[in-house]
């Protein structure tokens, strides 16, 4: 490292997302959402949401449908606990590889 | 005046962390993090001594918090409280929020002398303690709001045999405008506490239960329910403090009206931690769960 | 304007000058009227600046670390144990490169309990990071106060401004309190690069690792050793800084002086004894002394002591017989601090030259022990006669 283009002299963070890096990949299990099951889906309206309320890394939308960002969810299955129709199941992520591979 | 209750949709949607944090999966800790820094909103400026939410806010040069942020040495959080809000007075700013989180053992242990100083000189800050009970951070040791009976890194057999430190009680015991007891479980609570405690003087301290997976040993799928269960069995209450005057908060208030509690064994055998309480020391906790809810029902009789 | 002061108040009212907007104190022995001092001028409205009396020093600093990362200009002293319950803020405020100013009014650390005055204080954080500069007299502690708040600023490093408890501290001494006119136009308000707020969040102090890693610009930020390595660069280049420090203030204020050093008949001495602080004011009665006997004798102080005016003090010491260092302090279980910081120098610029001289240690007034002038005469005249001895020697004790 021949220059410096440090910014500054002192450990100076600015944010942005993914600082643990891709979490995802830490997922063993995906959520997968039961369109017939979950409630703003159901009434095509702004309800419940427990499912973003809870979810640790803030990686569902506050949506209809609700998604899941897969690039950073850790599965950890809160969404699924906790999701009063069990719309949300936690699904081997095994299942997906073939699919995800295409 | 009452303030109106905060739903789920009424929650503000703006975010102040970002996804794909180093917070371990189903951290109870991100819940409430997450939920308080919508309350304290983007006029805030945060202390953070070290422990888990070091690691969660990232490390440099990325931070996962959107707001700004003083990284402090561990037993100095309250007093760096105190020297942001001199600077923001001599700069004549008083808008901005200062706030402090930290975790157990930076709070009841090695920050309590700081805290106490500060609240002392009634700083005009809030406080907030996420009470994952451990030393969590560094493997799983014992703090001083470890609960009897928890196996811990340092307690690795026995469990923890002494009490846990009451630190709302010490910190009431300041006469502070604003003392509540929270859980992530209960985000919305902990979201209109902070509302209504933010215009009041002084210092305001949260104790924030927090469920933590590999801490207290659960599938994290269950952290909720975990958290949840605390105060359905009286275990840990939710509660707040204003001027000196105590109330139960949530789902706490409700169970004086239900006068039924979960069983505290229910709590206890959803946790590894617990594993060698035996069915005696339980019945004793229970017992003192018992009394404590006995003089919540007379109070409000 | 001449007045007659103790030495804190001499550091209160050079603070006073600078226009610190955050005090905070805890009270030692003898730094305490320092900041009785201040809070008086907060309360009677003649220093606008927020005073907080924290509840220990650990806290004490982390206010001064707070509030400077929010942008004040900021103040604290302290002394001996007061300091060493501040070493982990201490390496901090230097990690974190804040320009604090903070005076040590010097005393010895227990164990056992001792008030009275010696180095080991400020010594023991001489590898902490921080710039040291030593005082001694009430002028110069009043004059470093308002310089050091200049080189701290310029070189984002916090600065300890020392002076000797109670010989220093609690004795009167006429001096010149200059104009808040002079003193603002020497020293600018803190504009530091910056400090933290809403609009312009970021997260200071985070957890960096070993190597080096990309920002969230795509660039290249740096590591932990980087980060360090800026802080001894910037450190060395701090003494050129005090330099132009030191021409700026005669520009202003009319004295001038040595940055680094202050020389007593030095220039055709065979022998100099070296000190830090009030000490060497008494080296000089010595000198007086021996002169008259027709020993060709000097005394050097040294004001600068971190980052160390190693070349400027190879320099002046070129073509002596014997250096003859008095410490207040020690670094257990070896020498004299400043005794091998010399020999290091020495070795570094006038090695293999023919001339290097050679250098000898003594420890004298360690937790206030009288010195007796007659002493460090007698001391100073054996040693320009022979090499005393290899270890240091303990000058006045009663074993």
């Amino acid at each position: 490292m021949g220059t410096r283009h440090y910014r500054r002299k002192t450990s100076h963070s600015e944010h942005g997302p993914g600082d643990g890096g891709r979490t995802g990949s830490w997922r063993v299990e995906r959520p997968v959402f039961d369109r017939n099951l979950c409630i703003p889906c159901k009434r095509n309206k702004e309800a419940c949401f427990i499912c973003w309320l809870f979810c640790p890394e803030i990686v569902i939308s506050r949506t209809i449908p609700p998604t899941v960002d897969l690039e950073y969810c850790k599965g950890c299955g809160i969404c699924a606990e906790e999701c009063p129709t069990k719309a949300i199941t936690m699904v081997d992520e095994a299942k997906f590889a073939e699919e995800d591979k295409e | 005046m009452q303030q109106a209750k905060t739903t789920i949709l009424s929650l503000p949607t703006g975010e102040f962390v970002h996804p794909g944090t180093r917070a371990c999966t189903g951290c109870g800790l991100s819940i409430a993090y997450r939920v308080g820094l919508k309350a304290l909103g983007p006029d805030t400026m945060l202390i953070v001594p070290p422990s888990c939410l070091t690691v969660l806010q990232g490390l440099f040069p990325v931070a996962s918090t959107k707001l700004p942020c003083l990284n402090v040495t561990f037993a100095s959080t309250a007093a760096a409280a105190t020297g942001i809000l001199a600077t923001l007075k001599a700069q004549g700013n008083t808008h901005t929020t200062v706030a402090a989180w930290a975790g157990d053992g930076g709070t009841s242990d090695i920050g309590l002398q700081a805290l106490s100083g500060a609240a002392e000189r009634g700083d005009n800050f809030i406080y907030f303690c996420y009470d994952n009970e451990g030393y969590m951070n560094t493997g799983v040791q014992r703090s001083g709001t470890t609960p009897i009976g928890a196996i811990t890194a340092n307690t690795p057999f026995k469990g923890k045999l002494q009490q846990k430190k009451d630190v709302p009680a010490i910190m009431a015991a300041h006469h502070l405008s604003y003392v509540a007891a929270c859980s992530a479980a209960y985000p919305l609570d902990l979201y209109d506490k902070i509302l209504k405690c933010r215009d009041l003087p002084g210092t305001k301290y949260f104790h924030i239960h927090i469920p933590c997976p590999p801490g207290w040993g659960y599938d994290p799928r269950y952290g909720i329910k975990i958290g949840r269960l605390a105060v359905e069995t009286g275990y840990y209450d939710l509660y707040e403090v204003v001027n000196g005057e105590f109330r139960l908060t949530a789902a706490s208030e409700k169970l004086v009206e239900k006068r039924k509690l979960v069983p505290v064994r229910e709590y206890f055998r959803s946790q590894s931690r617990f594993k060698v309480l035996t069915e005696e020391q339980i019945a004793d906790i229970q017992k003192q769960i018992d009394d404590k809810w006995e003089g919540y029902y007379k109070k409000s009789d | 304007m001449h007045i007659i002061e103790d030495g804190n108040a001499a550091a209160a009212l050079g603070v006073r000058l600078c226009r610190p907007q955050v005090i905070a104190a805890y009270p030692i022995t003898p730094q305490t009227p320092v900041t009785e001092k201040l809070s008086e001028y907060v309360e009677e409205g003649s220093l606008s600046a927020q005073y907080i009396p924290v509840e220990s020093e650990h806290s004490a600093l982390a206010v001064c670390i707070a509030a400077s990362s929010a942008g004040a200009r900021v103040f604290t002293a302290t002394s001996a144990n007061g300091l060493l319950y501040m070493h982990e803020q201490v390496q901090w405020a230097a990690g974190a490169r804040l320009p604090i100013v903070m005076c040590v009014v010097n005393r010895a650390v227990g164990a056992p309990w001792n008030i009275w005055n010696d180095q080991q204080d400020s010594i023991s954080q001489r590898d902490t990071g921080w710039i040291q500069m030593y005082c001694a007299d009430h002028q110069q502690i009043l004059d470093t106060v308002i310089k050091a708040y200049w080189l701290a600023e310029k070189v984002s490093i916090p600065i300890m401004v020392c002076y000797d408890g109670y010989i220093l501290s609690h004795t009167f001494m006429p001096f010149d309190l200059p104009e808040a006119g002079k003193v603002d136009a020497f020293l600018p308000p803190f504009q530091p690069d910056y400090a933290l707020n809403p609009r312009e969040p970021a997260n200071l102090n985070t957890v960096t690792l070993p190597d080096v890693r990309v920002d969230v610009h795509g660039e290249l930020a740096h590591g932990y050793m980087e980060i360090r390595y800026l802080l001894q660069e910037d450190l060395r280049l701090a003494l050129a800084a005090a330099a132009e420090m030191e021409r700026r203030f005669a520009g202003v204020f009319g004295r001038t002086a040595d940055p680094y050093l202050e020389p007593y008949r030095c220039d055709d001495a065979d022998f100099v004894a070296v000190g830090l602080g009030s000490l060497t004011y008494q080296l000089r009665v010595s000198v007086d002394a021996l002169r008259a006997e027709g020993i060709r004798v000097g005394v050097m102080g040294v004001r600068f002591y971190r980052p160390f005016p190693d070349e400027a003090i190879a320099n002046a010491l070129k073509g002596k017989k014997s250096v003859i260092v008095f410490e207040k302090a020690l670094s257990y279980g070896y020498e004299g601090a400043l005794a091998s910081d010399l020999k290091s120098a020495l070795y570094e610029y006038l090695g293999g030259t023919g001339s290097l001289p050679t250098v000898q240690n003594f420890i004298a007034g360690i937790g206030g022990r009288e010195i007796h002038t007659q002493e460090l005469t007698d001391t100073l005249r054996a040693a320009t006669q022979a090499r005393v001895s290899k270890e240091p020697v303990w000058i006045g004790l009663k074993l």
